[in-house]
């Protein structure tokens, strides 16, 4: 367990090393600070003055130093459009971006599993196979589009006028086909305090009303890739010797499907699992811009328009930092779940 | 009345254009306490066969007649949930690779309990009980330490003994093994062929064991069954069919035993290979490799290719096959056929 620990925080140290070098040749990529700051009626003195007062002469190493050192004191400068440290900026968004994250996370897991659990063990069933027919069409569907019908469908609502409105019938077909929407599909509603420090959405009724259509949309980002992988574990693991023993010992179905194969499917999910925890941060930059939702990725889009190059900097290095944590705990669970996988990385 | 009977059973798996027919018109019984070997060529039908007593064929395989009867009641046509009261409780399997028959995720007692609640209700604490007490009568050292323990920190020898405990947890009437030691080392192999006869000799327990391996066969049951091409060509008491076998399938796979004390020579074989069982040959399956498909004149004898044979009786077994009629009641088969 602890040389596992010590491993993973010298790779993570590493990644962050790297990254942290993309951090600074970003920073050191966008045109010349000082001209920026002086204007171009500064003398060349004037010029070299500000140069040296900013470190800005220094060799390029010393320069990284500097910065990986104001780094390291969670010191990315101030932000050029909020007038405050780019970090706390940043702090203020991130709740956010994690509330959508975790909830389309939730909600991926609490509809991905049984899914993909039904569909394998009901292959024949019609619902099994319209499920799989929707995920081919759900992989290839972009985010941004599936947001935007989720909109047009539960936030504006479908008015059908297909039957004659003046028949009785067809004003009751009319109003069956009809979708009322009036779901909020705008910014975050009124988040409320918890505890004192704890801005959520999670609190309230309205809160989560305010999070379901962007957490659901992210969500669809990882759903119909997450059944399908869980159908094909599934299928492969029902054929397996002791799910097939596990029948001959007369275990009960619900046993055996949900405890002696769901356990060993789960293996390879958590995997993918937990890389895709990363992506789905990535993809609230997209979910993020369309519901408007108040959340580092919004922020991080905005400071590039600006080019708010401290914010963007930040930004990257904390997502960098998540990920690598994110990594870690997912390697943590996995070694709960598979007894064969000793964390010391030998074979038990 | 038998512990077990089986009664012309017949299996199929349908395919897309054709049918296999996996076993075909098998008849035969256990007693109580008896130990019966089911011996054959990979392909012959066997594990199907053993499969199939529990009606855990795998897709799409299905029972296309005959009949399965267990204490006289009939189990080809109850109920999953009727056939889960005797599956592991009353009849018990043993499959062939401890290492993957076990699940990997669970711990050997938390396998063994459920294996327990599932048929009796009984608390966590008597059921662990039990559990140990099984392991140690077969002979699993330090069982509380094996008893956290997962399958993959076990040896193979010592899965197979966990399997057995599995096995004999809920006391049951009858076990299948298929194919138990085949997955072992040659020294364990011996050990659990022992336990086995000891323990299932010990609880009175019907041992139908299923295997290609005529060694362990010999020495694990008291009756046998050959099967090739999924029938029944010979069957009767071990000792007699090792010492003298009948049926020429069953002369060329005791032949092609390696033996000890005969001076080095090449192994005998029987030519050719089984059928598949997709495209079993007309009349006896085994016609194309068998020598007594000539006459002594090198006539071809038109029984052999045009009629499957029925089983006589001959030297203390039953045996399928024309020549070995023929030699019996000395009337050629060919003019019988008429």
């Amino acid at each position: 367990m602890i040389p596992f620990l010590i491993r993973r925080l010298c790779q993570a140290v590493l990644v962050m090393f790297i990254i942290s070098m993309i951090g600074f040749a970003i920073q050191g990529g966008l045109g010349d600070p000082v001209q920026q700051m002086l204007g171009p009626a500064a003398t060349e003195a004037e010029a070299t003055a500000l140069r040296h007062s900013l470190g800005l002469d220094a060799p390029l190493w010393a320069q990284y130093l500097d910065f990986a050192n104001d780094a390291l004191h969670l010191d990315f400068g101030r932000s050029y459009f909020f007038h405050e440290p780019a970090l706390s900026v940043i702090a203020r968004y991130l709740p956010a971006t994690l509330e959508l994250v975790a909830a389309s996370a939730v909600l991926t897991l609490l509809l991905s599993v049984p899914m993909g659990v039904f569909c394998a063990i009901r292959p024949r069933s019609w619902l099994s196979q319209t499920l799989m027919g929707l995920s081919v069409i759900g992989i290839s569907v972009p985010v941004f589009l599936t947001a935007m019908v989720l909109i047009q469908v539960f936030s504006i609502g479908i008015q059908v006028t297909l039957f004659p409105a003046d028949t009785g019938w067809g004003h009751w077909l009319n109003q069956l086909f009809s979708i009322e929407g009036g779901m909020p599909a705008y910014g975050r509603g009124n988040p409320v305090h918890v505890l004192g420090v704890w801005y959520t959405n999670f609190a309230t009724l309205q809160g989560i009303l305010y999070l379901l259509l962007p957490a659901f949309s992210l969500a669809l980002v990882m759903l119909p890739l997450f059944v399908r992988l869980i159908h094909a574990e599934m299928l492969e693991v029902l054929e397996s010797d002791y799910v097939k023993y596990a029948r001959a010992r007369g275990l009960r179905p619900s046993r055996i499907y949900f405890l002696h194969a769901l356990k060993n499917t789960l293996l390879p999910v958590v995997t993918l699992g937990g890389v895709q925890i990363g992506t789905l941060v990535a993809y609230t930059l997209l979910t993020e811009t369309v519901f408007q939702w108040p959340g580092a990725g919004l922020m991080f889009l905005d400071a590039i328009e600006r080019a708010d190059m401290p914010l963007i900097v930040a930004y990257l290095m904390v997502v960098g930092l998540l990920f690598v944590v994110i990594n870690t705990l997912v390697d943590l669970l996995y070694r709960l779940l598979n007894p064969r996988i000793t964390l010391s990385g030998r074979a038990a | 009345m038998a512990l077990l009977e089986v009664d012309h059973l017949d299996i199929r798996f349908p395919l897309r254009h054709d049918e296999i027919r996996a076993v075909r018109d098998v008849s035969f019984a256990l007693e109580r306490g008896e130990r019966l070997g089911i011996v054959g060529e990979s392909g012959a039908g066997k594990s199907v066969l053993a499969f199939s007593l529990l009606k855990l064929l795998s897709r799409p395989g299905y029972i296309a007649g005959g009949r399965v009867r267990f204490e006289g009641r009939e189990l080809t046509t109850l109920s999953d949930r009727q056939l889960r009261r005797i599956r592991g409780n009353r009849v018990a399997m043993i499959f062939q690779d401890p290492l993957t028959t076990l699940n990997p995720t669970l711990t050997i007692g938390r396998q063994m309990i459920e294996s327990l609640k599932a048929h009796r209700r009984i608390s966590e604490r008597r059921a662990r009980a039990i559990a140990l007490h099984k392991l140690r009568q077969v002979q699993v050292s330090s069982p509380e330490q094996r008893f956290e323990q997962y399958p993959h920190q076990l040896s193979g020898g010592l899965c197979q003994r966990v399997v057995i405990a599995i096995a004999l947890l809920l006391d049951p009437d009858i076990i299948i093994a298929d194919e138990p030691t085949t997955a072992l080392d040659v020294t364990i192999q011996a050990e659990i062929i022992a336990l086995l006869t000891q323990l299932c000799g010990k609880h009175n327990v019907g041992l139908i064991v299923i295997s290609h391996d005529l060694c362990v066969i010999g020495q694990l049951t008291q009756r046998l069954l050959v099967m090739y091409a999924g029938r029944i060509v010979e069957q009767g008491p071990t000792r007699e069919i090792i010492n003298d076998a009948q049926h020429p399938y069953t002369q060329g796979l005791i032949n092609a035993l390696p033996q000890m004390t005969l001076p080095r020579q090449r192994l005998a074989q029987i030519p050719g290979n089984m059928p598949s069982l997709a495209r079993v040959p007309d009349g006896c399956a085994f016609h194309p490799r068998c020598r007594y498909r000539f006459t002594p004149q090198g006539r071809l004898r038109q029984a052999c290719v045009e009629r499957v044979p029925e089983a006589v009786s001959s030297g203390g077994s039953r045996v399928a096959c024309h020549w070995v009629r023929e030699l019996i009641t000395t009337v050629p088969i060919e003019e019988e056929a008429i």
